[in-house]
């Protein structure tokens, strides 16, 4: 479904990513992990097109989109679920969901998609009119899933969703990821909370100074003595 | 006498309670976490000791002195520093400066410029930062940027440190490593009042542990003891496989 | 022989320039015609004018529109004891006055707004420029019974002096500021209030002390502009204008730097009086033009040329310094 190819990636002179290449099939739960700094948002940020890669390529579902719009990127399909929020602090939770369903497509069908989303996060639907900057911080992890799903997305990128999240409520956000693959959405996931995250992936890739530098099954990369020492702190 | 006594405390915003007669204490050398579902008015208790946020009902005392009405910055040098849960940094003064601040104003007596930069350049080897005392803070990784924010905190050479949310976005192995920090500042003869929901760093650590939720203390005691209460693993930690990573 | 000897060092060099400045600038009047004198005079009253504005904003992030105001109060001071019969006082004793007038107004009004955010701030700032005009406006008319008020003459020479010193004083202040404790709490606050709050900074003092400081010298370049302008109305001496252009000026020539509003305000200054006379009806349109194509290709204003200057200036001097060690090695 999607296909990362040799990809690089610029901030000014210093190389963020370094001949990156990944797939995610259909209807996978494929994790990336790594440092602070690795590169993980930078990649997640060039597939959905608020980045240009200075070489290599981005498919998405056969059609090259490495030098489109963010919002033509969206509407074919992939919804990026940012780091930290990033919540429009003067509107209501309400609204900030109903932007997630921007696209013409999604807007049509907010209201039932809201409903979903509010079977998932019932807390927003009690806080539905109060503005998202009085929100605690895992309260606006949820808005900001919540919104990422609202466009109805097939492949669905969340970085860093357990960022600040009690960890029964990221135990319940992985449930959510594990149910959207069950309604056909495929997931491509950053965390830094391996162990959970490596247990729930099918697939996952460690990136590390902008390359990648392992990759296999979940469970695999589990055992592995490099990935324990590194990031497991065992 | 505890360092830190809380009685009543309580916060409303409009006619939610974020806080809700909360009674709580913390003593010296003691390492004591806070944990609680998302809202449960952990951080809005953290900005009521630091005066961030004013009180509505309640008293904190610090080393028996009311905290009530003093301003943050006067709380600041009374001895109580504090990190934040989104990191405010000074993005675009370079590292060094962003400690010097906390040396240079922390104190209440005025340190001479020079003393204050001892001090700054002193605490960042205590973080592992000096490398990059002039880095832009902006520049920085996370984890980096949580370093300079306790970093200058430490400079205003506090007794009392709130941490909030220090681990959040961190691995695993950025989490021991931060812990150990922690401790290495708990042997420095500060006091620790920590906000957290990476449990391995509460369970670590932690001596002590209460937990809020919907704004009220609904449970205080042991790591251990948290960690099989009934209704905190209910509300907060579901099931026991996921708590800790 | 070492020849590096005599290649100066960076900050060598920048002393021996300031000197051969200040010769030049006190020795101005001298061989220069009243035309010039007038025009240097004007310029450094607005290299004072964006210098200050720089001192409080810059760092702060407090966009502050009053600069007009302090200004104003300057000038009608100034007006007040400057009268036609003769002053009341000597001019050095008005100067003062009028900067001691502008300082508790900052003061006072830095108390009442200081509190505000941002955007409040500013609108507020900007209110109490046309508060002040409407204000003694309608004191002069109803109170005061006074038309308008008229200046003795002063020599344009002996303001050009006093405008050349309070313009050394201002930056002088302005440069020991920002290396100084006050200038390190003023950064943090525009880095972040909070945290600045909570480690130790009495903000709200800072900004207070910061803002009233830098209205001193705004009035005082008001107070001795005033005869300059012979006749003084509300209108004319609380005049938004005298917000604006030193504001344009401070970014125009580099907010990051102590020299960038001089910079900024003496090419502003200048280009805009000659081009003022060489196409009276359309002055402003080509200036305009000027300022968006500069501003376009120099975001970080004029200032943004320097370091860009001194690569290209850097290599050929370190060359040959380089080459003079070579020698040296070679004789041992």
């Amino acid at each position: 479904m999607l296909e990362v190819s040799n990809l690089d990636v610029f901030y000014g002179k210093s190389q963020a990513l370094r001949d990156v290449s990944l797939r995610v099939d259909e209807k996978e739960i494929v994790a990336l992990v790594g440092a602070n700094g690795a590169g993980k948002t930078t990649l997640l940020n060039t597939i959905s097109g608020l980045l240009r890669p200075a070489s290599g390529s981005v498919e998405f579902l056969g059609q090259r989109i490495d030098r489109l719009a963010p919002h033509i990127i969206m509407q074919l399909g992939i919804s990026h679920i940012p780091e930290g929020r990033k919540l429009f602090s003067d509107m209501t939770v309400r609204e900030n969901l109903e932007l997630g369903a921007y696209t013409s497509a999604a807007w049509k069908r907010r209201k039932e998609t809201l409903e979903q989303v509010y079977k998932i996060f019932p807390v927003l639907k009690e806080r539905g009119g109060q503005s998202a900057s009085k929100l605690s911080g895992g309260e606006g992890q949820m808005v900001a899933i919540g919104r990422g799903l609202m466009s109805s997305p097939r492949l669905c990128m969340f970085d860093e969703p357990s960022y600040g999240l009690a960890p029964k409520l990221f135990s319940e956000v992985l449930e959510v990821i594990k149910h959207l693959r069950e309604e056909g959405i495929t997931i491509l996931l950053i965390e830094q909370n391996v162990r959970n995250t490596l247990e729930t992936a099918d697939r996952a890739y460690v990136l590390e100074n902008g390359q990648i530098v392992l990759e296999g099954k979940g469970k695999d990369l589990l055992r592995d003595e490099q990935v324990k020492k590194a990031y497991l702190g065992l | 006498m505890h360092i830190l006594e809380g009685q009543g405390v309580t916060k409303l915003f409009g006619g939610l309670a974020a806080v809700s007669n909360v009674d709580f204490h913390v003593d010296q050398g003691e390492i004591v976490g806070q944990i609680g579902p998302n809202g449960a008015g952990k951080t809005t208790l953290f900005n009521l000791i630091s005066a961030a946020l004013p009180f509505s009902s309640g008293e904190i005392r610090f080393k028996g002195q009311k905290l009530n009405g003093l301003k943050p910055n006067q709380i600041c040098q009374k001895g109580v520093a504090r990190t934040f849960q989104q990191t405010k940094i000074f993005a675009d003064m370079p590292v060094f400066q962003n400690v010097l601040v906390g040396a240079s104003f922390g104190t209440p007596n005025r340190l001479s410029q020079a003393d204050a930069a001892r001090e700054a350049s002193q605490k960042l080897e205590f973080v592992g930062l000096s490398a990059m005392s002039a880095t832009l803070v902006k520049d920085l990784t996370l984890v980096n940027q949580k370093r300079v924010e306790v970093a200058r905190a430490l400079a205003t050479k506090p007794e009392l440190l709130l941490l909030d949310e220090l681990m959040a976005g961190l691995n695993p192995t950025e989490v021991s490593e931060a812990m150990e920090l922690v401790r290495k500042i708990r042997d420095e003869g500060i006091t620790i009042f920590m906000v957290e929901h990476v449990m391995k760093a509460i369970m670590g650590i932690c001596g002590r542990v209460m937990v809020l939720h919907h704004g009220e203390k609904i449970a205080e005691g042991t790591p251990q003891e948290i960690s099989c209460n009934k209704q905190v693993i209910e509300i907060y930690l579901g099931e026991e496989a996921h708590a800790g990573s | 022989m070492d020849i590096t000897r005599f290649i100066p060092t960076n900050r060598k060099l920048l002393l021996v320039g300031l000197l051969i400045l200040i010769i030049f600038l006190t020795t101005f009047p001298l061989y220069s015609k009243e035309y010039y004198i007038r025009l240097m005079a004007i310029i450094f009253m607005y290299i004072v004018l964006a210098v200050s504005w720089a001192m409080f904003s810059g760092p702060t992030g407090y966009m502050s529109l009053a600069p007009a105001a302090f200004f104003g109060v300057g000038v009608y001071t100034a007006a007040l004891l400057y009268q036609l019969k003769g002053p009341l006082l000597p001019l050095p004793a008005i100067i003062v006055v009028g900067s001691l007038a502008s300082f508790t107004l900052a003061f006072l009004t830095g108390l009442v707004t200081l509190r505000l955010k941002g955007i409040y701030f500013a609108i507020f700032s900007f209110g109490l420029v046309v508060f002040l005009k409407e204000l003694i406006n309608y004191l002069e008319i109803h109170v005061s019974k006074v038309g308008g008020r008229h200046i003795s003459y002063v020599s344009n020479t002996t303001v050009f002096y006093i405008l050349l010193g309070i313009c050394v004083a201002t930056l002088l202040t302005a440069y020991f500021i920002r290396r100084s404790r006050l200038g390190l709490a003023m950064q943090s606050i525009g880095g972040n209030e909070e945290a600045a709050a909570h480690m130790g900074v009495n903000t709200t003092r800072v900004k207070i002390l910061t803002f009233a400081i830098s209205a001193v010298f705004m009035g005082a370049a008001g107070a001795t502009t005033a005869p300059r302008l012979v006749y003084i109305d509300p209108g004319l001496a609380f005049n938004v204008t005298y917000s604006f252009i030193p504001i344009l000026m401070a970014v125009f020539g580099g907010m990051g730097t102590l020299y960038g509003p001089v910079i900024g305000a003496a090419v502003f200054a200048y280009t805009e009086i000659r081009l003022r006379q060489q196409y009276p009806y359309y002055y402003m349109l080509t200036w305009g033009i000027i300022l968006i194509i500069i501003i376009f290709f120099l975001p970080a204003g004029l200032a943004g040329l320097i370091p860009k200057l001194r690569d290209r200036l850097g290599g050929p001097i370190s060359k040959l310094r380089k080459g003079g060690e070579a020698e040296e090695h070679a004789h041992t």
